[in-house]
Formats: structure tokens, sequence, C-alpha cells
């Protein structure tokens, strides 16, 4: 358990507020072995946005649970390094993550409903969150549950904390929610599809607000979403997952207007829009995603990749590396620049990207 | 809320009043379409010493030969303001409420049941403690540690505490507890000694009768416990509850039991109010002179205001349970909305 025995095959705590090293999150189950992540890195510093996208299964969820350290280590095989704040998490032991949790990590859930107690009142909980890691009267504590309703815009605050949250809406809930996530300050937010159980209109208010409060904090913030939609515009970089695995990452720009692996192509161009019909899909990603039991061999997107036949038979056999692509090209604040995971030459997919599949997206 | 338990109370009274209509029938009607004469009704009423005269007299003064609906009438009105019997030898009072008056012991029913009450209500609240503390706990325990040695072993006890009957557990702690044998470390059944008297006394009296009743509950309530906690514990606010970092201990007794509480205290108020109408058959295990035995006995002596009385007062025991487990369900569960 000592630090000691670690730092021998580790490099010393990096510069960066959030690194991920290679890390895995394995679950044996009675049908084999579950990879829902298989080897995930990335960087995040203190006052930016990281959106991770991806489809349903990808690995998503189960990565920003094992940041919190949510994972039961009776059934989850967790390995690779989690680094937060010159801290690594995967072998700290339990009770020093717990007490991180909450306080220099929080996080906020899909479905406010079923993420909050139905037996308790709103107030209470966020009541909860706090008291527990600062050591106020419950009178203190409650008078910093109304502000931190009020500062997410809940009307008449001092009266709805003692509501219960199946009186609150959808919208409320999810505000309520984002108070009691924020109410230690924490430096590290993950929302894990925060807008998906919302309507539209409610979807772009809360996404407004998590960005205001976030310039506020000054936190790390990781949006989690299957809509590339919801992260354009408030993320600095996005990394893309696929199979548990990251296929793309870049700068917001690099993502949008140069995406060189052919699942982004897929997702950029599932993506509904203001100027297109929502039904309408130009190249729809064919197929299922993969298992993660028996990952395909190779490149795990070939059994669906339009392009797989283009590296011959090096898709079906050998695992493309994640690369660098264009050092530096980053937007504002990335780290690593823009990265693939994918065979074909990077001129190919660029040329592939601007004579193909951008004019596409770009006609109807 | 008010109106709601305003209608509730007098549904819970037209109830009541069925319930006595019924027993009244079994016990005054059947036995007349059965072919029963109104003297052999007095003599069972006033007791088989009397003779043919006496009965005669006591049938027509106790109003046996009215129509069965006058007889209930007239009972109902002893329950509302007092009766007086006036069977021939002599004139009995029966004060309101009157639930019948015994002549066989020469007394109002009411008066043996408030004393048979406190028997029946310690053996019921010291069974009720030890059975929720023990259930609970072991089902919290079983559901954490669900496919372990522990979960087995508890509930495979847990079944077996289900399905024995209750003279055959009562026996058992009987024979191996308190018989002069080496483990006889309990009082035999038998004694009872009032809590104002001498509270410890009361305790080591009663644990035996404890015991066996706790066990058959405690099982019950493992089983519920431990499929409650299963459920809750999978649910997200038990994450939500992990991702605020509050330590394990409070995320299951806060969140997750919390969330399984609500059928932990239906069942128990529909046990308890069952239960303090008289446990029949551990009373009668261990003699205790409570509620339930006063039943069997009353059935045995064929002193039928007894048993009317006795009835009604466990019916009573009952349909309050019933509401007050209602109005907890409000309580317990704020989504629930009582109209
Ligand atoms: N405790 C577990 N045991 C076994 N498999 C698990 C466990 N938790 C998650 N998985 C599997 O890991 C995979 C990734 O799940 P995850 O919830 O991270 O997906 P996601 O990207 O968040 O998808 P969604 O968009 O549907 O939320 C899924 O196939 C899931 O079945
Ligand atoms: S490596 Fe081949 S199969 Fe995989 S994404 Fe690239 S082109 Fe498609
Ligand atoms: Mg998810």
């Amino acid at each position: 358990m000592s630090r000691a025995d670690n730092s021998a095959d580790a490099s010393p705590a990096p510069p960066s507020y959030l690194e991920l090293r290679d890390l895995r999150i394995h679950f044996p189950t009675d049908d084999g072995l579950v990879k829902s992540v298989d080897g995930l890195s990335f960087r995040l510093d203190r006052g930016k946005t990281l959106g991770i996208v991806g489809e349903s299964g990808s690995g998503k969820s189960v990565t920003s649970l094992g940041i919190l350290g949510l994972h039961n280590r009776r059934n989850a095989r967790v390995s690779g390094e989690i680094w937060l704040d010159g801290e690594e998490l995967v072998t700290a032991p339990p009770d020093a993550v717990r007490a991180l949790r909450g306080k220099k990590m929080a996080m906020i859930f899909q479905d406010p409903l079923s993420a909050m107690h139905p037996y308790y009142t709103v107030g209470n909980q966020i009541i909860e969150a706090y008291r527990i890691h600062n050591k106020v009267t419950k009178a203190v504590a409650r008078k910093h549950a109304v502000d931190m309703l009020g500062r997410v815009g809940i009307p008449q605050p001092d009266r709805r904390v003692d509501d219960y949250p199946h009186e609150f809406s959808g919208g409320m809930r999810q505000r309520a929610m984002i108070a009691m996530a924020l109410s230690c300050d924490p430096e590290l937010l993950i929302a894990d599809e925060p807008t998906t159980a919302l309507d539209v209109t409610v979807q772009a208010q809360i996404l407004d607000l998590m960005r205001d409060l976030q310039r506020e904090f000054d936190s790390a913030l990781i949006i989690i979403t299957h809509d590339l939609g919801v992260v354009a515009e408030l993320s600095d970089d996005i990394l893309v997952m696929y199979g548990g695995a990251c296929i793309e990452y870049g700068s917001t720009d690099d993502i949008f207007y140069r995406p060189e692996h052919p699942y982004t192509w897929g997702l950029l161009s599932s993506m509904p829009r203001l100027d297109r019909e929502p039904t309408e899909r130009l190249l729809p990603i064919k197929g299922t995603p993969p298992s993660l039991i028996n990952v395909p061999p190779g490149c795990v997107f070939s059994p669906r990749c339009p392009y797989a036949d283009r590296t011959g038979d090096r898709a079906a056999t050998e695992v493309p590396e994640l690369l660098e692509t264009r050092a530096g090209h980053g937007g504002h604040g990335g780290h690593g620049g823009h990265m693939v995971r994918c065979h074909m030459p990077p001129a190919e997919r660029r040329s592939l990207w601007e004579n193909d599949v951008k004019p596409m997206l770009e006609t109807t | 809320m008010v109106t709601y338990i305003i209608r509730r109370l007098i549904a819970a009274i037209l109830m009541l009043l069925i319930v006595s209509m019924v027993t009244f029938a079994i016990f005054f009607l059947v036995p007349r379409l059965a072919g029963a004469t109104p003297e052999g009704m007095a003599s069972r009423y006033v007791g088989r010493t009397a003779n043919a005269e006496t009965a005669k007299l006591a049938a027509e003064r106790l109003g046996f030969n009215d129509p069965v609906v006058v007889q209930y009438g007239n009972y109902i009105k002893g329950i509302v303001f007092g009766a007086e019997y006036d069977y021939g030898p002599g004139v009995e009072k029966c004060p309101a409420p009157c639930l019948g008056y015994s002549f066989i012991t020469r007394q109002p029913v009411l008066n043996d049941l408030i004393d048979r009450f406190p028997v029946t209500l310690s053996l019921a609240v010291g069974a009720a403690v030890i059975w929720v503390l023990a259930g609970v706990s072991i089902g919290v325990l079983s559901a954490l540690r669900r496919g372990s040695l522990f979960d087995r072993a508890a509930m495979t006890v847990a079944l077996a505490g289900v399905s024995l009957p209750i003279f055959f557990t009562g026996l058992i702690s009987l024979v191996v507890l308190s018989y002069g044998n080496p483990f006889s470390i309990f009082a035999q059944g038998g004694h009872y000694t009032p809590i104002t008297e001498n509270p410890i006394e009361w305790a080591y009296n009663l644990i035996l009768p404890w015991i066996t009743l706790a066990f058959l509950f405690a099982a019950g309530y493992a089983r519920l416990t431990r499929a409650g906690m299963l459920d809750t514990m999978n649910e997200d606010y038990i994450r939500t509850a992990r991702a605020k970092g509050l330590p394990e201990r409070t995320v299951v007794a806060k969140h997750g039991l919390r969330g399984a509480l609500t059928p932990i205290v239906t069942i128990f108020g529909l046990d308890f109010g069952l239960l303090i109408g008289g446990a029949v058959l551990t009373e009668s295990t261990y003699s205790l002179q409570g509620l339930g035995k006063y039943a069997v006995d009353a059935i045995t002596n064929n002193d039928l205001p007894k048993v009317m009385g006795v009835t009604l007062l466990t019916a009573v025991f009952v349909i309050a349970a019933n509401l007050i487990v209602d109005l907890l369900y409000a309580v317990v569960d704020p989504r629930v909305r009582l109209s």
C-alpha cells in the first residue's frame, strides 16, 4: 500500500489537475470478463471542460464512476492510474478516496428523480452533502443550502428547500442536483448526461447554468454525453469513446471541423441540427456497439467501418494506436493535440473528410 | 388530511359493526338455526347448573325469546349505554361499554379483558422489540453479504422459523431452556409478574415466551428486510449518497434501510395489532393468562359472552392497526397523498 512501491513504476505526479493513465475497469461476470474501460488516458486542468462522447455502452459512466472510486472493489477490477491534484486514487485507501468524494470531486447524475432520495427533502439532501465535509451546525448548513438553491436559479429557495424531489419539475430537480454537487465547491465536477432526461429548452438552460457555475468556481468539468451537440459550445476538448477506449481526441474545433476518425464522422452526421430534420441521418453508424466481452480483434470499429477495406486485413488483425495527427494544432488549452486511432494514413483520412464526408454533411 | 381521518374513522366504525354482526350471528343465530331452544341458549348463558324452570325464566328475562335482530340491538345498546341483566335470582349490572356479562364468573367481560390485557401487551411489546431488532439487522446483514455463508445460514434458519409451528418451537425452548437441565436459566411457563411490581421478574418470566414468539416473526422480518435492502441498495440514490462521500454505514442505514422501511412498517403495524388481541398459541404453550388464553378458555367453557367480548376487542385492535398503518404510510413515504 505504501507510495514507495508504487512510485517505482509510476512517474511523478503530473502538473495537470486530473490525469488518467491507461485506466482499465474490467468486470468479471458469468459470461466472461467485461472490459468496460480498456486503456483510457487523458488530462484536464482546472477551469477547462472536457466532453466525453460515445454511444450507449461505450464505457462513459463506468469511467466517471471509476474516477470517483464508486466501483465495488469486489466485482470490479480497476488498474492504471488516476491522478487528482497530485494524489493517485487507484491505489489510495478507500477511506481517503471517500474523503475526496463530494468535496474535491463531485458528480451530477443523469436522472435526477431516481438519483435523489424520495423520502428526504431536497434541502436535507443538500445539507447532508455539505455537513459531511464541513463541521457546521444544521442551521448554518441550511442557510448554505438555500443559498445554493438560489444560485442555481430555483425561485423562492427558502420555501422550496423543504420540498421533496417529487414536488420539483424535471429541470428544477436537475438544478437541485447541481446545487447538491456544488455544495462543497468541488474542484472537479463530472456531469454524466446531465440533460438527457430534460426537454430541449430546459437542456439549454441547464447547460448555460453549468457554464456559468464552472467559470465562477474555476472547476475542472467533464461533461459526458452521447450527443455531440451538447458539448459543442461548452467543451474545450472532446474525447470520443468507442468500445471502452478513446478513438479520437482533440480540441472542440478539431472534432467539429477536422475530424479524422470514421466513427466521429458518423457521430457528427447523426447529430441533430436546427437546419436539418432531426430524423434525417446522412451517415448513420450501421450495426451495433461492440461486445465488451468478445472485443473484435484489430480495430474495434472495423465491423461497422465503411472504410475497413482500405487498410487491408490490418483492420481485423492489428489494434491501431492512438497517435497524434496534428501536434499543437489544438484549440484553447487542449492537451496532447489531436489524436486519432485509425490505420488509415492521416493524409487519406483528411482527404476523405474534405472530399467525401464534409460535403455530404453540409449539403443537406 | 382531517377529512381523510374522519372518513376512515367512520369506515372503521362501520367495519366494527359488521364484525359484531357476523360474530353475533355465529354465536347466537347459528345455534338457533341448528335447533337450540331459547332455554338451551339461556342455560349456556347462565351456566348448566340451572334447572329447567330457572332456565325458562332466564330465557324470558334475558330476551332469548326475542327475534335475533332485537337481541343484537340490545347487545349494541349495552355497549353504548350499559346493561342490566335481570335473570331471575338477581340483577347483574354491566356498565357501559358493556361487552357482555359472564354468568359463569359473574363478571362483566370487560373487567376480565382489562385484567388480561397487560399480560398480552407485555408479551407483544417484548417480543416485538426482539423480533424487529433481530429480524431487521439479520436482514440487512444478509442483503449486504448476499450469497455469503452468513446469508445462507440466516435464510435457512429464517425459512425454518416461518414454517415451524409455534407450539413446536415453544415446546423445544421450554424443554431445552427451562426444565431441570443444565440450560434451565429461565423460569418455566405460567408465571407473570406485573411490570409495575417488579420489572426484573416481569422480564425474567417473559423471556422465553418472548423469544419463542419473536423467533417466528423475526424470521419473516429478516426475509422481508433482506428483499427490500437488495432492491434499495441498487437504487440510483444510493450511488448519489456514496458520491457525496458518506461513510458506508450511513449509506446503508440512512439511505438504504430508510428506503426499505415502508413494507416493514406496514407489516409491523398489522402484526402488532393482531398480536395484542391475544397470542393464542404462545399464551397457551406457556400458560400465560392473556387475552389469547382467555379466548381459548372461553370457547372450551362455552362461555358465549366472553367469546363475543374478546372477539370484538380483537377486531377493534386489528381495525385500529389498519387505520394507523395507513396514516403511517403517508408519514413514511412523503409521496403518498392521503385522500
Ligand atoms: N457492474 C458491472 N458489471 C458488469 N458489466 C458492467 C457493470 N457496469 C457496467 N457494465 C458494462 O459496461 C459497459 C459500459 O457501460 P457504461 O454504463 O459505462 O456505458 P455508457 O457509455 O455510460 O452508456 P450510456 O450512454 O447508456 O449511459 C456496458 O456494456 C455495461 O453493461
Ligand atoms: S482502422 Fe480501419 S476499420 Fe478502424 S476505423 Fe480506421 S479505417 Fe475504419
Ligand atoms: Mg452512462
